[in-house]
């Protein structure tokens, strides 16, 4: 799979997020100090973009509604069992450099996003 | 079934009724009243003077409690005649009713000291609802009001007209106010309070006249000097209305004579409260009224044993900012007294206790009365001190109130206005399963009267219901264990400068959507620019300065202070909306302009293009001034609205608040910018300004309490500014000013600001200046954003292959 090189490490500010387009997705890539996660940026709920939210732990807060999802497994937390999830990407940093590769890392055995679920 | 005939519908005569509706059997009751309104409780007819209560907040028992209860009431008749042989009483309209038992509860009516002129026009007395609601309907800023007489009423009556306004002098015939109840140095230290309050106090003037041609000029007095006065109170003293009693062959001395169960000199015929006199003393408070009605309903339905003994009495002065508590005797200059006394002059507190036998005798508290409770229970007890001797005026170290609480007998008075008692509360606590303080006034009445002994209540609820949570100290979220007012003092005491470090020491080190606002926000206000300003804590909002919508697009309000624009300002915001596509341009509900579904990316460009600063129409802080034309064009404005309002919006913005603050001024009170139902308003009057706080017109609707009554334009504004810092400083975040003006009470309030000392209104003017000083523009961050890539999508720099 492709990696696509984002930008510096300096440009996504501590515990906060920025959105990216890469491919015609939009990515929501968030600094956690000692991690960068990406998710993709619209929450599943009303499409609020996930990337100006609050950081908390590991999740995301939508700043529309405050629906909360897990930066890690996509999977939306608050409200609970909606069933609802976001892909995730997997990111790596080289360099001072943040790279994320795409549909690599959908969270499909853990919770299947609902067009996906769709699909099959 | 036995008629029994109540004359007086006042706190007396009902009290007793409703102790009497405690026993079998039921009589037949008809209530007369001369004033034509329900019952309600006199003693707070001062705090709707002082704008602290409206008249129906003070009403006891409304029409429905009497239906309910199968009680006639008949209102706006005065019983002119007992004839106790043929056992019927006769009213001024020409009525006779039967009785086969009569209570007699006719209270006390106004002395007013031989004098000329007292029948002018603008000549009161304060004694009932139609007395209060004439002095309001009077009431205005510049007004010259003199009231006679400095006894506990005539300084509430001086302080509600101040309230509203007016300038007041209080004349006083003795050399000291409240001589009844201080002792010269008492005297000197209520005078100062007073003073500072603004009311000039003129003491051994025996007036001799009410000046004027029909309506009042001046008083004179009997040393031949003369003052100004539109309007006079006469608040001299009161006078038992005892004629009833000796129409009725009853014996009367002072008041009607009655003995230790009630009963006057007729079988058949009661006496209680003010109109009464037992052992030789006439009451003219609250407390006894209660006591005696116990008795006499104890009596009157047949269970006779019940004795009343005498009142050990209490006054306390309920003035906010002016802490005045006296009872027992006070006269330490009689053989066998002996006085411990403690006073700080720069603070204003002065405490004295008079001695007999090693018992507690009297007691006077100026300045602080917290303890006044604690005096009471010693005087009623007649509790041995010589152990205590050295814990006098200081509480015992090992003390702490929940023990003082658990100790207290239940028998022991906590609400010494209704006369409830510990043991009733806790009765009431558990057979109705009360768990809030609201509940709990509502079941006993406890703390319905003065109020003081509302946190004594507050100790029993908690020391009884475990599950009992005082408002305003919930945590702020699973995240931190806190309450907000400890996280200030954490904050401030452990000298924290970063919401991370909050967490990190106090939290699970990581926040949430609902902690990190509120730690950033009490950071602020807290340090006030000397803090580590974290964005990734706030909200999307306050990163951006610039509201979120539906769509992830943004709103952008410029500022218009005061909703003022100009033909080039208009171009400018059509220019922008033209050159960015803005897909809507809407007018606001606050008088502004609001550009919407703008792009993050676009943001800093419009700024730039308009020129104009940030109306902050996105975060908690301070929205907006809305205000009326005024002066400056409308035919009815009385004030400068909008100098005004464009002054008191430049002097708030750029600042955080709790939560959002709009605010109004308007230039007369027909009130056209909606000042009542802002969280604070300007209401400008003929001669002056009212300053209200507390308004909403939005989720919740409130009217705005009055802070203050000013005469000038400055005095306004700074009101304004010393609450506005307040609220700042001591609400909770998210809490608007209408919830936090309820929590807290208007009382308290004014108290802790504009009738604050001077020193410590000028602290919170300082600090809201420093806190104003280091306030910027927000949007002179799309120039200079705090992080390079706020407002900037990012793109993607290369795909490479793995």
């Amino acid at each position: 799979m492709n990696w696509t090189k984002i930008t510096t490490t300096g440009d996504i500010p501590l515990r906060e997020g920025r959105a990216v387009h890469v491919d015609g997705e939009e990515i929501a890539l968030f600094n956690l100090g000692d991690r960068f996660l990406a998710i993709q940026n619209r929450c599943p709920h009303n499409q609020g973009p996930l990337a100006d939210g609050i950081i908390s732990g590991n999740t995301v807060v939508c700043p529309l509604h405050q629906w909360k999802t897990c930066l890690e497994t996509g999977q939306v937390q608050r409200p609970k069992d909606t069933g609802h999830c976001v892909k995730t990407f997997e990111t790596k940093v080289e360099n001072n450099l943040i790279f994320i590769r795409k549909n690599s890392r959908i969270a499909v055995p853990v919770c299947p996003a609902p067009e996906l679920a769709l699909a099959k | 079934m036995q008629k029994l005939v109540v004359i007086g519908n006042g706190m007396a005569g009902i009290a007793c009724v409703e102790q009497i509706l405690k026993h079998a059997p039921k009589f037949d009751i008809t209530v007369f009243g001369d004033e034509t309104h329900v019952n309600y409780n006199r003693i707070l007819l001062s705090s709707v003077l002082a704008g602290e209560k409206e008249m129906d907040d003070i009403v006891i028992n409304g029409l429905d409690w009497y239906q309910e209860k199968g009680i006639t009431l008949r209102l706006g008749i005065r019983i002119i005649d007992i004839d106790s042989i043929a056992k019927t009483v006769s009213g001024d309209d020409g009525s006779v009713t039967e009785y086969d038992k009569l209570i007699i509860a006719t209270g006390s009516a106004p002395f007013v000291p031989p004098m000329e002129g007292t029948g002018k026009n603008g000549v009161f007395c304060f004694r009932n609802m139609d007395d209060t609601k004439a002095l309001l309907e009077r009431a205005r800023p510049g007004l010259k009001a003199v009231v006679i007489g400095g006894g506990l009423l005539g300084l509430e009556a001086a302080r509600g007209l101040q309230v509203q306004g007016a300038d007041v002098t209080v004349v006083h015939l003795m050399d000291r106010l409240m001589e009844r109840q201080l002792d010269p140095t008492g005297g000197v230290y209520l005078r100062n309070s007073i003073e500072q309050l603004g009311v000039r106090v003129a003491l051994k003037k025996s007036t001799a006249a009410i000046l004027g041609n029909g309506h009042v000029e001046g008083v004179e007095f009997k040393d031949g000097e003369k003052i100004e006065a539109d309007l006079v109170v006469v608040a001299a003293g009161i006078r038992p209305n005892a004629e009833l009693g000796k129409k009725a062959g009853l014996t009367v001395n002072r008041a009607i004579v009655v003995n230790d169960y009630m009963e006057t000199s007729d079988p058949d015929i009661f006496a209680v409260g003010e109109c009464v006199e037992h052992n030789g003393i006439v009451y003219g408070l609250v407390a006894p009224l209660y006591e005696q009605g116990k008795v006499l309903a104890a009596t009157i339905t047949g269970n006779r044993g019940l004795v009343y003994q005498g009142t050990i009495t209490a006054s306390k002065l309920k003035i906010m900012g002016v802490d005045v508590f006296s009872a027992g005797f006070i006269d330490d200059t009689v053989a066998g007294i002996e006085s411990v006394k403690y006073e700080d002059a720069a603070l204003g507190i002065y405490k004295k206790l008079t001695l007999k036998d090693g018992c507690l005798a009297g007691v006077i508290l100026v300045g602080d009365v917290s303890d006044s409770q604690r005096y009471m229970d010693w005087l009623r007890q007649g509790t041995n001190l010589t152990a205590k001797r050295r814990f006098l005026l200081f509480p015992e170290p090992t003390e702490d109130h929940g023990l003082d609480v658990a100790q207290m007998p239940d028998g022991e008075t906590v609400c010494g206005c209704m006369g409830v008692t510990k043991g009733e509360i806790i009765h009431a606590i558990h057979a109705k399963g009360i768990n809030t303080f609201a509940q709990l006034k509502e079941a006993t009445r406890a703390s319905t009267g003065c109020g003081s002994c509302g946190e004594m209540c507050k100790h029993l609820l908690k020391a009884v219901v475990p599950e009992f949570e005082e408002e305003g100290k919930k945590v702020v979220c699973g995240c931190l264990p806190f309450s907000q007012d400890n996280l200030r003092e954490i904050i401030q005491g452990q000298k924290l400068k970063s919401v991370q470090e909050v967490l990190d020491i106090y939290g699970t080190g990581h926040g949430c959507e609902i902690c990190k606002p509120a730690l950033s926000y009490l950071i602020d206000v807290v340090w006030c620019g000397d803090h580590d300003e974290d964005r990734s804590a706030r909200f999307i909002n306050d990163r951006v300065h610039a509201n979120i919508q539906r769509d992830g697009t943004f709103s952008v309000i410029p500022r218009m202070r005061g909703g003022i624009t100009s033909p080039a300002e208009l171009r400018k915001i059509a220019d922008v909306a033209d050159k960015y596509n803005v897909p809507m341009v809407k007018v606001t509900g606050s008088q502004r302009l609001d550009l919407l579904g703008v792009k993050k990316e676009d943001l800093p460009g419009i700024w730039a293009d308009l020129g104009m600063t940030s109306g902050q129409g996105y975060t908690k802080g301070v929205r907006m001034v809305k205000t009326c034309v005024g002066t400056d064009f409308c035919r009815y404005g009385t004030q400068n609205a909008i100098e005004t309002g464009v002054e008191l919006e430049r002097s708030l913005e750029n600042l955080f608040t709790p939560h959002k603050t709009k605010m109004a001024v308007v230039g007369c009170p027909r009130n056209c910018a909606e000042a009542t139902v802002k969280d604070i308003g300007l209401v400008g009057q003929e001669g002056g300004w009212q300053v209200v706080v507390g308004g909403a017109a939005g989720k919740s609707v409130r009217k705005a309490d009055l802070l203050i009554t000013v005469t000038t334009t400055e005095e306004a504004l700074r009101s304004a500014k010393i609450f506005f810092q307040y609220y700042r400083e001591n609400a909770i975040y998210l809490e608007r000013t209408y919830d936090f003006v309820e929590r807290f009470g208007i009382e308290k309030i004014r108290k802790e600001t504009v009738y604050a000392q001077p020193a410590a209104q000028e602290l919170l003017l300082e600090r809201l200046a420093k806190a104003k000083a280091i306030s910027k523009d927000p949007w002179l961050e799309g120039a200079n954003p705090v992080n390079p890539t706020q407002f900037v999508q990012i793109q993607p720099l290369e795909t490479v292959l793995a």
